[in-house]
Parts: structure tokens; C-alpha cells; sequence
């Protein structure tokens, strides 16, 4: 029975001084361990001029303008975490899922000009899955319009109270 | 390992240590059928309600259907997980034999699960995201998570001395338990591309009905699935063990210098 109980508690010791270890390489290393920054921490963290880096957030409503160079399709758009936006230029085809209000993570380097020059697009999908039907409803109520940002509860989705649309 | 080596323990202690095993036999011969049938029967009415009659996403369409298959996946590669470290604990404090037996059929099955988590992914990162694969958290985290599984299976199974891989083994386990809370908050802890949790446990899931029932008997039938192909795999082992153990007894019964020389 000691034995047992000695086996236990020195499992349960170096399973704690494990787990400290752990979480405060996670905490020393959390920098690193983003996969992209906000556009906020631009502003806050230095400028990484002509370092690469990933840039993610959604796509503003109404900032997507597509154009033509050459052959291949431009895209300028801002990204935006609601505190600050940063207009990305992309050469080259983007994602299905992308649109305003989408969240997206984009590869590239800041230009002087203070835009973001992307090099990839990838688009980041939301933790919400609704049928066609669901999303239209919600239009129809004025609950939801998909270029301001992410969907209302989903508590709301299956009572589309006949509400006055007041554009989010 | 081999049968007729001399240097059998004696059957007695045989018997002592089998004794709980065998009482794992009896019961779990009457579970396995039930568990299998569930497991079958809930896969197959969750894959058919899933690919066939649950409603396309708005914007994924047809490629959200990945989804019962993959979220069922992960989910058991972290729960199969977790039995391995139950199983290790019961094997390094309490010494229990079938733990050890269990851990060491859990493995493969642990690493089956999560690379099919892991295909699965890739197939719908592609169109969804646009790639097939990313160093974020949440999918470096899992494919850790593989290379502990598949760790796990080479080091229990890379001993002369059964015991010593299953101690080997079970402190690898419980070494790569970290590894679980990390791929479970990584998606809120740090910026991701994975998307955060849709089911959580104290909000409403962000998910229509009409795909969250197919899922939830998806991940059921997986559940049952995985619980089965373990059990019938202890199963299988105990009684290899059993066999073992009688095939010694018997080569202890004979007469040991002939059984030594009665190959020339």
C-alpha cells in the first residue's frame, strides 16, 4: 500500500513539475506560436519591413476592389481586427471561400507605403455551419448581413423574430 | 518471447496473474458483440444521414461533409489518447497486468484515428482554405500528437522483456499528456487558421441541427467503433498471453534436458 501510494505522488510530483515546465515555455514562446498578426499589432509591436510575415483578419465591407495586371487578377482589400486595417495587394487567385467579412490570413511583406504586399491568401473559415436556407432567413430578418463580421448566436437562428432591419 | 524457452516462471504464479484477465475475458465477451453492432450500425446511419440527407453548408457546399468523418476522428484520437494514459497510470502505480496489455493494443489504434484525423484535415484544407497543410497550433499540436502514438507502439514493442516496454511505454504516455490540453485551447490561446471550437460545453453549438444529429451519431458510432477494435484487440492479446503461458507450463512439464536437446 505505500509503495503504491509512493509510485502515486511521485508520478502526480513530475507530472506537476512537467506541466509547469510546459506551460511556461508555452508562455516564453507564445510570440512565436501565432500563426499571423493582427492588424492592431502592427501598430503596437516594430514594423517588420521587408520581413515576411502573415497578416490575418477580416476583410472589410466594401474595400474589395479587383483588377487586372496583364493577365493576372489584383486584388486590393483591407484587413481589418475592428481597432486598425491594413490594405493588402494580391496577385493571383483567391480562395472559394473568400468575400467581405471573411476571415482571411495573408503571407507577405509591408511595403513602404504602408501597404501589405501578400504573396498567399488563405482563407479562414468561422466555427459556425448553416444551410443556405438558415443564412437566407437571417438576411430576410435584418438579423445578420454576412459582410459586417460573424453570425448572431445561434440561439437567434432558429426564431427569426420578424425584426426591422437595422443593417447589423 | 518464444514458447519453449526453459526458463518459464512457474505456473502458479500464472494463474495468480491471470486471474483478473480471465474475469476481462468473461465480461468483455458478452460486451464486444453489442459494442461492435453499435459502433457498425451508428457509423453507417451517421455517414448515410451525413453524406446524403443533412443540408450543404452556405459556403463550404458539399466539402462541409468532410466533417463527419473528421471531427469524429479527432475527437477519438485525443479520447483514445487519454485511455492510453489512464492505462499507464494503472500500469506504473498499481501494476496492473491488463493495463499493460490494453496500452499496448490502445496504440495503433490511437494512431489509425488520428491519421485518418489528420487525411481527412488536408482533404478539407484544400478547397476550404487553400492549403493543404499549415504550421499553425491546432494541426502541429495533432501531428504530435501522431508521432506520440506512433512512438508509443515502436517503444512498448521494442523490448526483449515485455515489462520494460510496457514501462517504457507507459511513461512516454503520460510524458505526451501535455500534448492534450494544448491541441484542445490552441485554437483560443494563440491565432490559428483551424477555427475554434463549434460544440463547446457551455455555449450553444454554432451548428444548424440538421448537421449536428448526423455528426453527434457519427461521433457515437466512432466511439463504439474504436471501444470494440480495442476490446476484441485485449482480447486477442490475452489470450496470446494465455496460450503463452500454457505452452511454458507444458515445456516445464517435460524433461528439461531433453526438451534442450530433442531438436537433433
Amino acid at each position: 500500500m505505500t509503495r503504491k501510494r509512493r509510485r502515486l505522488v511521485l508520478l502526480l510530483v513530475c507530472g506537476l513539475g512537467l506541466g509547469t515546465a510546459v506551460a511556461l515555455m508555452l508562455t516564453a514562446f507564445s510570440d512565436n506560436m501565432v500563426f499571423f498578426l493582427a492588424p492592431s499589432d502592427l501598430t503596437t509591436k516594430s514594423p517588420r519591413l521587408g520581413r515576411t510575415f502573415r497578416l490575418g483578419g477580416l476583410v472589410e465591407a466594401g474595400s474589395v476592389t479587383r483588377t487586372h495586371e496583364g493577365t493576372r487578377p489584383v486584388a486590393r482589400f483591407r484587413v481589418t481586427d475592428g481597432a486598425a486595417a491594413v490594405t493588402v495587394s494580391y496577385a493571383g487567385l483567391l480562395p472559394d471561400l473568400f468575400r467581405e467579412g471573411q476571415g482571411v490570413v495573408a503571407l507577405g511583406v509591408m511595403q513602404p507605403d504602408g501597404t501589405f504586399r501578400a504573396s498567399e491568401v488563405l482563407a479562414k473559415h468561422d466555427a459556425t455551419y448553416m444551410p443556405k436556407e438558415v443564412v437566407d432567413a437571417l438576411k430576410k430578418a435584418g438579423h445578420w448581413d454576412p459582410k459586417q463580421g460573424s453570425p448572431p448566436p445561434a440561439s437567434s437562428w432558429n426564431t427569426p423574430a420578424p425584426k426591422p432591419a437595422t443593417g447589423g | 518471447m518464444d514458447a519453449c524457452t526453459p526458463l518459464a516462471p512457474p505456473a502458479g504464479s500464472n494463474l495468480q496473474r491471470f486471474a483478473n484477465p480471465g474475469q476481462f475475458l468473461r465480461l468483455s465477451g458478452r460486451v464486444l458483440p453489442f459494442v461492435a453492432v453499435l459502433g457498425l450500425g451508428l457509423t453507417l446511419a451517421g455517414c448515410v444521414w451525413g453524406l446524403f440527407f443533412s443540408p450543404a453548408d452556405w459556403q463550404q457546399g458539399d466539402a462541409v461533409r468532410i466533417m463527419y468523418v473528421h471531427v469524429p476522428a479527432a475527437w477519438l484520437a485525443s479520447f483514445g489518447y487519454l485511455s492510453l494514459a489512464v492505462c499507464s497510470v494503472l500500469s506504473l502505480v498499481w501494476r496492473h497486468p491488463l493495463a499493460d496489455l490494453a496500452a499496448a493494443e490502445i496504440g495503433p489504434v490511437g494512431a489509425a484515428f488520428t491519421g485518418l484525423c489528420l487525411a481527412t484535415g488536408s482533404l478539407w484544407g484544400k478547397p476550404m482554405w487553400g492549403a493543404w497543410w499549415v504550421w499553425d497550433a491546432r494541426l502541429t499540436s495533432v501531428l504530435v500528437l501522431f508521432f506520440l502514438y506512433l512512438g508509443h507502439v515502436a517503444l512498448v514493442r521494442a523490448f526483449d522483456d515485455p515489462q520494460r516496454g510496457y514501462r517504457a511505454g507507459a511513461i512516454l504516455a503520460l510524458i505526451g499528456v501535455v500534448n492534450l490540453p494544448i491541441i484542445k485551447f490552441s485554437v483560443d490561446w494563440w491565432n490559428t487558421l483551424h477555427q475554434p471550437a463549434t460544440i463547446t460545453l457551455t455555449g450553444a453549438p454554432t451548428m444548424d441541427v440538421g448537421m449536428l444529429w448526423p455528426l453527434l451519431l457519427c461521433a457515437l458510432g466512432f466511439f463504439f467503433g474504436f471501444t470494440a477494435i480495442v476490446i476484441a484487440r485485449t482480447r486477442a492479446a490475452v489470450m496470446e498471453r494465455r496460450i503463452r503461458g500454457l505452452l511454458m507450463a507444458r515445456a516445464q512439464e517435460a524433461d528439461v534436458p531433453s526438451a534442450l536437446s530433442v531438436d537433433a
